[in-house]
């Protein structure tokens, strides 16, 4: 793939918690308006991946490349105007603010986001909890407004932590269609998930991450030929 | 209707007063330190010293360049959060994830030193600043005659307190606040400055303490040890609002400001200690606070 459509570029990314090296030596891409998913144990290092790349972990070493930019020493703040958009795993609603205020906390980072009558048409729910103070939303509202709130800035590429875990089967199912209407409308993503199911029929290629490296890459013709693999690394 | 419960009427409301007038000194003085807290998880002990500092920078701005009331207003407290900002750069910013401990250390070690370089160049029998022409004289309420400099310091400070208010809870600047409050890592990884708005929080908070100090130079005497005298009736005020709480602290800052004024009427001998009686009822029945959340 030539380097121009490269979105982002990992390379022997190594992070830290404190004492504790979680990351070690991640090597990958995401090109621009693809889906890529992050498979892989707990704790196997997915969630540090994003977080790293955000610069939310301790220290980093290594090689991020955002948008043609080396941002590994970059402070977090700044990292965001590259249009990159962050869902966290445990959804990060503040409760302390309404939902509206919710959606509309992330500053505009570049134009073209999703504007808020549309977010209200994809996710109609949030309309009617708009003066509901966050703390008062269900699991599934707080991971649609989990979503909506970063679409709304103009970020291109998302990072997805989990978002369909411990969700409604039917949520669930909501959250793919989403997906799918971004990745048509050219948004770039990084799904980390654990359900390879959710995942799968949305990503065009996989990594399995395994003790903070990646440790297979499986494109998404590949799935069959390499079903040991997964197997063996996930259980599926 | 010359009494109330057997006490002259005009003492009764005369003391009401005067709680009220020191109620706006305990509200600005415990917003600030309810803002600083929320925001920087920082125990501010020099709170006091800063208040000062805003008092005494008003009179040397007096007395050294013929500055006014009004000015000072204005740029007291812009000097004193000047030097909240110089603070916070270069000492506090390194201890937002160590124990609360260490913020209320450096910070009690700084009130030390902000009183004692004062002490030694004013020493500590105080100085005067006369009341601004403007607000010479009283009202006559029929019933009280009511001092306009007392006024002022109830409607400025009830004025700055709810604009404060209003900023945090009502408007999208008030959002960040909040969200950088409770979750600052998520709210920079969205694209926005946590690092710049924390160190200008604290330069805003210590700046209400100078507008205090500001407000009190000429309704008391200004002097390096009347921020001492304060600040531990006003941490009373902020573990009785609860901790972090603006609205909270804005409420008990001038409800308990009241009921001391009332205890001296009824009961003097216990009006320095009533704050510290009702924190010791509220801690059992309430740990969090009137207004605090438990966490």
């Amino acid at each position: 793939m030539a380097t121009a459509e490269e979105y982002l570029r990992v390379t022997g990314l190594h992070a830290f918690y404190g004492e504790s090296h979680i990351l070690h030596g991640m090597d990958f891409s995401v090109n621009r308006g693809e889906c890529v998913t992050l498979l892989g144990r707990n704790g196997a290092g997915r969630t540090t991946t994003l977080k790293a790349i955000l610069g939310l972990t301790g220290k980093r070493t290594g090689s991020i490349m955002l948008n043609g930019r080396e941002v590994i020493g970059w402070p977090a703040h700044k990292i965001a105007h590259l249009g990159v958009g962050y869902c966290p795993e445990e959804r990060g609603i503040y409760a302390s603010l309404s939902a509206e205020e919710n959606l509309m906390l992330p500053p505009q980072i570049a134009s073209g986001g999703v504007s808020v009558d549309e977010i209200y048409a994809m996710f109609p729910n949030l309309q009617e909890r708009r003066k509901s103070q966050g703390s008062r939303l269900s699991g599934g509202e707080q991971q649609m407004l989990a979503m909506a709130r970063i679409l709304r800035t103009g970020a291109r590429l998302l990072l997805l932590d989990e978002i369909s875990e411990g969700l409604a089967p039917v949520i669930v199912q909501k959250l793919g269609e989403v997906i799918r209407t971004l990745k048509e409308s050219g948004f770039t993503i990084i799904l980390v998930e654990q359900n390879f199911h959710f995942a799968a029929p949305l990503a065009d290629r996989m990594y399995i991450v395994e003790h903070g490296r990646i440790v297979a890459e499986i494109g998404r013709d590949e799935l069959e030929q390499k079903q040991a693999l997964l197997h063996e690394y996930l259980g599926v | 209707m010359s009494e109330i419960f057997g006490i002259p009427i005009q003492a009764f409301m005369g003391q009401l007063m005067l709680g009220l007038v020191n109620g706006s000194f305990y509200a600005t003085l415990s917003l600030g330190l309810a803002v600083i807290f929320g925001m920087l998880n920082i125990i501010n002990f020099a709170h006091g010293a800063l208040y000062m500092a805003g008092a005494m920078l008003a009179w040397m701005g007096l007395n050294y360049f013929g500055i006014g009331y009004w000015w000072s207003l204005l740029l007291a407290p812009l000097g004193v959060g000047l030097i909240g900002i110089v603070i916070e750069r270069s000492m506090l910013q390194w201890l937002y994830k160590l124990d609360h401990l260490y913020g209320l250390l450096l910070t009690f070690g700084l009130a030390l030193i902000l009183e004692g370089l004062f002490r030694d160049l004013y020493g500590v029998s105080g100085l005067p600043y006369s009341i601004p022409e403007e607000f010479a004289g009283a009202y006559n309420l029929g019933f009280m005659f009511l001092p306009k400099y007392r006024a002022w310091v109830i409607l400025a400070s009830l004025l700055v307190c709810f604009a404060t208010w209003f900023v945090i809870e009502k408007t999208p600047l008030g959002a960040y606040l909040r969200a950088a409050t409770e979750n600052p890592k998520l709210t920079q990884a969205f694209g926005i400055n946590v690092p710049l708005m924390v160190m200008l929080t604290y330069g805003f908070g210590v700046a209400l303490a100078g507008f205090a100090g500001v407000l009190a130079a000429p309704a008391m005497q200004v002097s390096p040890l009347m921020g001492s005298n304060l600040i531990i009736v006003v941490f009373a005020v902020v573990v009785i609002g609860g901790m972090g709480s603006i609205l909270g602290s804005i409420v008990t800052g001038l409800g308990l400001g009241m009921i001391e004024g009332l205890t001296k009427v009824f009961y003097p001998e216990a009006s320095s200690t009533v704050v510290f009686i009702i924190m010791a009822i509220v801690l059992l029945v309430r740990p969090a606070g009137l207004f605090g959340r438990e966490k």
